[in-house]
């Protein structure tokens, strides 16, 4: 029963991560893209702990924890570009 | 009890699936910039803490330990996504509002991005 639940969760946000690409293709502004963007982080790292999940192991946790850090790190340095036009002053 | 563990994940599961799929959805439905803010970091965050669950109580099932580090990646992603959503939402004033069409800030001064000191010497 747990299989299929991954199976759907996995289906749920591959299709969410398509919709961030899709965002990030067609959105008019800049601060759109950067939001785009911002969501595609989480996305990933909700489908890499699945795909911990499904193997097993830990190893995968380490490398979400990374990926959320370095997303939420870039996320402000992209804004602080957007509101300064500069992001160490 | 095994039983009862497993249908607890599931549920996890397909509730933080659909809360994931919904944020992003939002993300392309909604037609205002700041209505688009929500989506994402509201919806995809809880999707996401639904997945951390999940994923304690499976090693809670399958090991018969707590381990308790996933809550390290739900405590980060929810302590930073407001703070995201902030600094989007402030370069959204800075480039497309002015101070004509923002609600008044209540105080006797303009908002902060719009509010440029001047000649004040306790600044430097």
């Amino acid at each position: 029963m747990i299989i299929y639940a991954i199976y759907f969760a996995f289906t749920c946000f591959g299709a969410a991560l398509l919709m961030n690409l899709w965002m990030i293709a067609t959105a008019e502004g800049i601060g759109d893209r950067v939001l785009a963007l911002d969501t595609m982080v989480i996305n990933s790292i909700a489908i890499l702990i699945l795909y911990g999940l499904t193997q097993g192991t830990e190893i995968f946790f380490e490398a979400a924890m990374i990926i959320a850090m370095l997303g939420f790190v870039s996320t402000v340095a992209y804004a602080r570009f957007m509101l300064r036009g500069n992001i160490i002053e | 009890m095994d039983q009862i563990i497993e249908i607890l994940i599931a549920a996890c599961l397909v509730i933080s699936g659909v809360f994931g799929i919904v944020g992003s959805y939002g993300l392309i439905k909604l037609n205002d910039p700041m209505s688009r803010l929500h989506a994402p970091t509201k919806a995809t965050t809880l999707g996401v803490g639904g997945v951390l669950i999940a994923s304690i109580l499976h090693s809670m099932l399958s090991e018969n330990h707590l381990s308790l580090h996933e809550l390290l990646i739900t405590l980060f992603l929810f302590l930073t996504a407001p703070i995201t959503a902030n600094f989007i939402a402030k370069a959204h004033i800075h480039r497309h509002e002015t101070p004509e069409t923002l609600p008044p800030a209540g105080e006797d001064q303009k908002w902060a991005t719009h509010d440029i000191p001047q000649d004040n010497p306790a600044a430097d």
